[in-house]
């Protein structure tokens, strides 16, 4: 029994982060009424990114002022089926974000496209390798789109993040100076690529004295001022160094905020509603369809909003759970193998490697952008897997987004000492020398690792978390271990003083104390067949057809690249096939199992 | 609810600040059942109680909420606990030749008043039991807040150096203090279920951030932990400078406010 019933909309959009602001939009374009629901609170560029306040590194990146509070609710994890899952408490690991922009608000801006082979890699890695080369318990699905169907959207993206890089080949032919192995694009970036700062400017001549194919990463920052298709507005980045955590004061860095809400706004028929927490989808007494949704709001009420149409768009994890919480598909178990919601979930395969620079070099780590250069040479199937017998990739890259002090004493490079005299000199000589190569790679899905409710911990609402249960699988630290060797070569020709190979230890188990990436994937997953997958191809609950499930949830499997620009690329593609296909039909399944 | 920013905190008049509380380091009941049950609980409650009479800042975020601001505007460190921060803190980031130490930076200072914020208080946690421990990377389990860790690992550190010294750290040799801190740091011992090096990594963590974060929060004193390290501060624009290789970025440190060094 809820509170209060609000008037019936045709549809309703829980999450104002990128999906959710991208779907928004374009439901508002075909003359829907449209409700968005935030959780957080109202936030924008001009209070939240204000100069030179939000330069704050305490407030950003210490005491998460634009990320997820988990007083109110928060997941649990563990590695193990047989463990007990323990509640995560405070940030570390990965930082959703919260209020309006969601974590487009505070992310650093990497904006790539999916490789082809990684839209499809079951058939990709049975077609190279034979279907023996994929482990036993390694749950391998292609996505069910491909990646000449997403190209007009993935470039639709770009131009609405007023994306800037560098393209290789354009309409088949060879452009330009950018990734030898991404694949062919229908246009070129919307922007030039942004300038090499210094420590990415060192890695492009040593990686290709090393043999690798170095490129300008591609940067949701744009290098130039720029007015996207939405007639927003861009200004140019000034290499501030505030991405990562931070409302980007340049209006430099996309974001739902600046590059989105300014033209939805404008729409009579979208409302956006702020502290809005959704408790559940509301389903008819078949169950096979949605008639709205109930959220609690700021006084505590709660509300019903019916719709016709209800997208799910918040973070990864928020989406499985409330699909877990309203009974949309069937809860996967691990040990028959069966269902579909909380399968298939992965996280990014992250390690970073520390190069000291000699003395006379200071690395003005501080300088950063969401640019930077990168090597694709082991990212993905781009090199032979034949002799190694693991599946995955990763891009090696310098991506200094401004790497500040409090930080930079934290993560210093040094002989162990982690206090004191000694501490204090090497951390010092490490901020002003040093910087930071990752191998951001892949991770694959695996049949005991999952997303469920939790048996004991609630959230402030009442309701049962999430329970995460994850580990790195050999096949994933074997895919690490060897493409961070692979680092030696660029080390040499860097002529470092010193460098910390950042590997992934076998004996260490995923330790949420440590901060990785919010690159959090999968659990409720798109694919070509209902046993093994949530959603079809076009982002529709195989269940219930008036749901829609916008998110990073979708990705079978982990990729070596940041998810966000295969995130709105697939949000611009369910949008068009609501549009053109579903609003013009009964409203059922767009796909016949 | 966001972290709001946090309020400088005034230090109001020691004499008129509100009689200490249990519920300064026991929150719930079931809190206090935690702190009560072991043996060394009692005498760190005895110890942090007695040392808070000072003035201190009520811990339950329940009570908080329901507070005045300016009944936040307390100190909450006692002069004892104060005189054992200001110790450990120097020994972390000690003065030296490579420039002024924790001391100097005012970082004592900046942890003071990150006490009056919503982070100390928990309110940023999950702080919903139960508390079960389980393996170190499940990650932080207690049911203690910073506040409540600090009353706790302070009291607890100055018992177990009584216990092995017969002093307070305060007025160890610093190769003792040094040894102290490196075994708080090994846990050696635990306060009330509260394993001592939890509370050395959130003194080492504050006391890297109170000489690094800007002066507005307390810390890094004229910059110093800025010109330190080599960073610019708030400058926050590199336009002419990114692609300038090889020509370290020659301007020094300008904070939030205007400061300069």
């Amino acid at each position: 029994m809820t509170d209060k019933t609000l008037p019936p909309v045709d549809a309703v959009v829980v999450g104002a982060g990128w999906a959710g602001c991208i779907m928004a939009k374009e439901l508002c374009e075909a003359g829907l009424s449209v409700v968005m629901l935030e959780r957080g609170g109202r936030r924008s560029t001009a209070t939240d990114g204000a100069y030179p306040a939000s330069l704050d590194e305490l407030e950003g990146a210490v005491r998460y002022k634009l990320f997820q509070n988990l007083a109110h609710t928060t997941v649990t994890v563990r590695n193990r089926t047989d463990q007990q899952a323990l509640p995560y408490r405070r940030l570390a690991a990965f930082l959703p974000g919260e209020g309006v922009g969601g974590a487009g608000l505070h992310w650093t801006g990497v904006h790539f496209r999916a490789m082809p082979q990684d839209l499809r890699l079951r058939s990709h890695i049975t077609e190279r390798y034979g279907r023996k080369f994929i482990p036993e318990g390694m749950a391998l699905q292609d996505y069910g789109v491909t990646y000449e169907e997403l190209e007009p959207f993935f470039d639709r993206a770009e131009k609405v993040f007023g994306t800037s890089g560098e393209a290789y080949s354009v309409g088949g032919k060879i452009v330009g100076k950018g990734n030898p192995f991404a694949p062919d694009r229908s246009d070129d970036f919307p922007l030039p690529p942004l300038r090499d700062v210094y420590t990415a400017h060192l890695f492009r001549k040593a990686a290709a004295e090393a043999g690798y194919n170095p490129y300008a990463m591609p940067a949701a920052n744009a290098s130039h001022p720029y007015t996207n298709p939405y007639g927003a507005q861009m200004g140019p980045c000034n290499f501030c160094g505030y991405c990562s955590d931070y409302a980007c004061y340049m209006y430099a860095k996309a974001s739902p905020n600046v590059n989105i809400l300014p033209a939805l706004r404008r729409h009579e028929n979208f409302t956006l509603r702020t502290n809005a927490h959704v408790l559940k989808v509301l389903l008819d007494s078949t169950g096979k369809k949605a008639t709205g949704v109930v959220y609690q709001d700021a006084e505590g009420n709660q509300i019903t909003q019916p719709a016709g149409l209800v997208i799910l768009a918040a973070f990864q994890f928020h989406n499985v759970h409330l699909m877990l919480l309203s009974g949309i598909g069937k809860p996967y178990d691990p040990h028959s193998n069966t269902g579909t919601v909380g399968r298939n979930f992965t996280y990014q395969n992250i390690t970073n490697s520390t190069v000291l620079m000699p003395a006379t070099r200071t690395t003005d780590q501080f300088i950063g952008s969401a640019g930077g250069v990168a090597v694709d040479d082991f990212n993905c199937d781009n090199f032979d897997h034949g002799p190694h017998g693991f599946i995955g990739g990763s891009p090696l890259w310098v991506n200094q987004a401004g790497v500040k002090p409090i930080a930079g004493a934290k993560g210093a490079m040094t002989n162990g000492a982690r206090w004191g005299s000694d501490w204090k000199r090497q951390a010092l000589d490490s901020y002003r020398h040093s910087f930071t190569i990752n191998a951001q790679g892949s991770n694959m899905a695996y049949r005991d690792v999952y997303l469920d409710l939790d048996p004991t911990w609630k959230d402030a609402y009442g309701q049962p978390l999430l329970r995460m249960t994850f580990d790195w699988k050999d096949n994933d630290i074997r895919m690490n271990r060897y493409v961070v060797s692979k680092l030696d070569k660029v080390v040499k020709a860097l002529g470092a003083r010193d460098v910390h190979y950042g590997m992934r230890d076998p004996a260490k188990p995923f330790d949420v104390r440590d901060y990785q990436t919010t690159h959090l994937c999968g659990g409720a997953i798109m694919g070509e067949d209902p046993k093994t997958s949530a959603l079809n191809r076009y982002l529709q609950s195989w269940d219930v057809p008036n749901v829609f499930v916008v998110g990073a949830n979708a990705f079978p499997q982990g990729m070596g690249y940041n998810p966000t620009g295969l995130v709105a690329a697939l949000a611009y593609w369910s949008a068009h096939h609501i549009r053109t296909q579903w609003l013009k039909g009964a409203g059922g399944p767009l796909v016949t199992p | 609810m966001p972290d709001v920013p946090p309020k400088p905190v005034l230090p109001r008049s020691r004499t008129s600040s509100p009689l200490p509380t249990e519920t300064a380091f026991a929150p719930t009941a079931r809190r206090r059942h935690v702190v009560q049950g072991l043996g060394t609980g009692v005498a760190a409650l005895a110890i942090g109680a007695g040392r808070a009479q000072a003035g201190q800042t009520a811990s339950s975020p329940a009570d908080a909420s329901a507070q005045p601001v300016a009944a936040q505007n307390t100190l909450f460190f006692s002069a004892a606990e104060k005189a054992f921060l200001a110790a450990a803190c120097e020994r972390l980031f000690p003065e030296d030749a490579s420039g002024p130490g924790a001391t100097m930076l005012g970082v004592p200072h900046y942890i003071e008043q990150q006490m009056a914020t919503p982070w100390a208080r928990g309110e940023t946690w999950y702080m919903q039991g139960p508390h079960v421990n389980g393996p170190a990377n499940l990650g932080y389990q207690l049911p203690y807040t910073p506040q409540q860790l600090y009353r706790l690992g302070i009291a607890g550190t100055q018992a177990w150096v009584q216990t092995q010294h017969q002093t307070l750290f305060e007025n160890l040799p610093p190769a003792t203090q040094d040894a102290v801190l490196s075994a708080l740091e090994h846990n050696i011992t635990q306060f009330d279920g509260l394993p001592s090096g939890q509370f050395f990594e959130q003194l080492r963590a504050d006391t890297i951030e109170g000489a690094f974060a800007d002066p507005r929060h307390g810390g890094n004193r004229h910059l110093a932990g800025w010109t330190m390290m080599g960073f610019p501060g708030a400058r926050g624009d590199y336009m002419d400078w990114v692609d300038r290789y090889d020509t370290p970025y020659p301007y020094g440190p300008v904070s939030i406010n205007g400061e300069t060094p």
